[in-house]
């Protein structure tokens, strides 16, 4: 029987042109030195290079003031917090907290989700507009299909306080006014005038700011994937500097079970 | 005691009745109305009591067996598999244990031999059942999100392996031997049409497409799939990392030489 395989061909022989590590030498990230040519770049202006490629000063501020002003809330309650918090009191590591909270930030009533949906959502929507669909044609059928539009609306409270000053620093360094932001605050207006009553959340805004800088909805995702964590490790160092296991205790009596009553014998 | 404003954890699964001396400890846990160490800890096996958290019933002997013949298959891929790599990665440099398992979880979880696999063959076989012509017609014209996703789309049909040439000898036993015990329907469907399902999809069955069937025929939705997937196969990379943590990164494949970087 002939040997062949679909895979034989990859078989030690990784090609990329992304970036490596050269020992005793160098390290090249797309194509650039790291040593000689990034060096001096700002940590965000390297992760904006590394994940899409885009050597921009602008928005890389433009995305650090969004790690700061509207994802890193140092709230336990929050639920990628709270994991770190409990990582804490349980007295795990920092970076099994951060791993951990990193991932449940992939959520979908916040975080990653909302993110690189609404980025996807106002670019859809943009492009339906240019094709004669009216925006109430076109954000009725989205709540059709998936009974909900990413970037509008927000568990717990309706506002998002992070809308304005989110927007006061974007205009402040020359972002604000493109095509898409306008067209994310034209969907509000339409959506807080139906029975949803939805307002604007920080996933569209950022989405639309990062969109009109040339942002795709997974440039805006790599890129976002990190942005959590100076929320979450505030939370896990509180709870490591107070007493162990002492982080919002439950008693037996918090469980409030619905299923049968009965008591059940096990057969063997 | 907590008053009627005090917030609460609702659940089906789990009731707990408080030590005496102390309301923050359990002195008995039930799940699903049975006594959980005064009975099930002496009576039930792991697998029972597995598919009970899962269902909130006991499952008959059939139903069992054949999760305990799942369990098995699926408890070590190997050191060659992508989850338990990952697993290995963390062992070779000394990382914590905790990080190895999140390694196999989060490569496991994938489109390509990982759990998302496995809930997405759920959905077809949701969508499907045993018709051939709706399978058929389903691989050919997969369905589309609309929208973007976290999970990018799948780029084969969900549990068939785009990588392989022929079904593989341990996944054509594991289905036989599954379809056996279990007395299960669509996994005997599945193989008396593996052949034809493989030429639909143009390549063979995997793993992960004879676990989505055996969960299909226990009644597992798809999350719970995702799930239980996830779940059974960690102990693979559970011991294959203990053990490279003890050879070290010396014994262990850095691909020094396997690597371009193309300008």
């Amino acid at each position: 029987m002939p040997v062949h395989s679909k895979l034989e061909m990859f078989e030690d022989n990784w090609q990329t042109s992304i970036g490596g590590w050269f020992p005793s030498d160098k390290v090249i990230l797309r194509g650039k030195d790291v040593f000689t040519e990034l060096n001096d770049k700002p940590w965000m202006e390297y992760l904006l290079y590394a994940a899409t490629g885009k050597e921009s000063p602008k928005i890389a501020r433009l995305m650090e003031a969004m790690w700061v002003i509207c994802t890193s809330f140092p709230d336990p309650r929050i639920w990628n917090n709270r994991v770190s918090a409990l990582a804490g009191t349980a007295r795990s590591t920092g970076a099994l907290a951060a791993a951990a909270s990193v991932a449940v930030t992939e959520a979908t009533i916040y975080g990653l989700k909302p993110i690189k949906g609404a980025t996807d959502f106002l670019y859809r929507a943009d492009q339906l507009l240019a094709e004669g669909e009216s925006l109430e044609q076109i954000v009725k059928a989205e709540i059709k299909q998936f009974r909900s539009v990413f970037g509008y609306g927000r568990p717990i409270v309706g506002a998002d306080e992070r809308v304005k000053p989110m927007m006061d620093f974007a205009r402040s360094i020359g972002c604000g006014n493109g095509k898409l932001v306008k067209l994310a605050f034209e969907i509000e207006e339409y959506l807080s005038g139906t029975r949803l009553k939805y307002k604007i959340n920080i996933a569209a805004v950022c989405a639309a700011l990062l969109a009109d800088e040339g942002l795709s909805p997974m440039d805006f995702y790599h890129m976002a994937t990190l942005a959590f964590t100076a929320g979450a490790m505030p939370c896990f160092i509180d709870t490591c500097n107070q007493q162990e296991g002492c982080f919002l205790p439950l008693r037996t009596s918090r469980l409030k079970y619905t299923g049968v009553e009965q008591v059940k014998k096990w057969r063997r | 005691m907590p008053d009627e404003s005090v917030e609460v954890i609702n659940t089906k699964i789990w009731r707990e009745t408080p030590e005496a001396d102390n309301p923050f400890a359990a002195a008995e846990c039930f799940c699903s109305g049975y006594d959980v160490y005064g009975d099930l800890l002496k009576n039930a096996s792991f697998i029972d009591y597995l598919y009970l958290l899962f269902k909130l019933e006991p499952p008959n002997s059939q139903q069992s067996a054949l999760l305990e013949g799942l369990a098995i298959a699926l408890a070590n891929s190997g050191p060659r598999d992508h989850s338990v790599r990952a697993a290995m990665n963390a062992g070779v440099g000394g990382s914590t244990h905790a990080s190895a398992l999140i390694a196999a979880l989060s490569v496991g979880a994938g489109n390509l031999g990982g759990a998302r696999e496995v809930f997405h063959a759920i959905e077809y076989w949701q969508h499907c059942n045993t018709s051939l012509e709706e399978w058929q017609q389903l691989i050919k014209n997969p369905p589309q999100e609309g929208r973007v996703d976290v999970w990018l789309p799948m780029e084969h049909a969900p549990g068939f392996d785009s990588n392989g040439m022929s079904c593989p000898t341990p996944v054509k036993q594991t289905l036989a031997h599954l379809a056996e015990v279990g007395q299960a329907p669509y996994l005997i469907w599945l193989q008396e049409n593996r052949q034809q399902l493989e030429a639909y999809a143009d390549c063979p069955l995997a793993f992960s497409g004879v676990a989505a069937a055996a969960f299909y025929d226990l009644g597992f939705l798809p999350e719970q799939a995702e799930m239980l997937y996830l779940l059974l196969r960690l102990p693979g990379a559970a011991v294959h990392s203990l053990e490279q943590e003890k050879l070290g990164w010396r014994k262990y494949p850095f691909f020094a030489n396997s690597f371009k970087l193309n300008s």
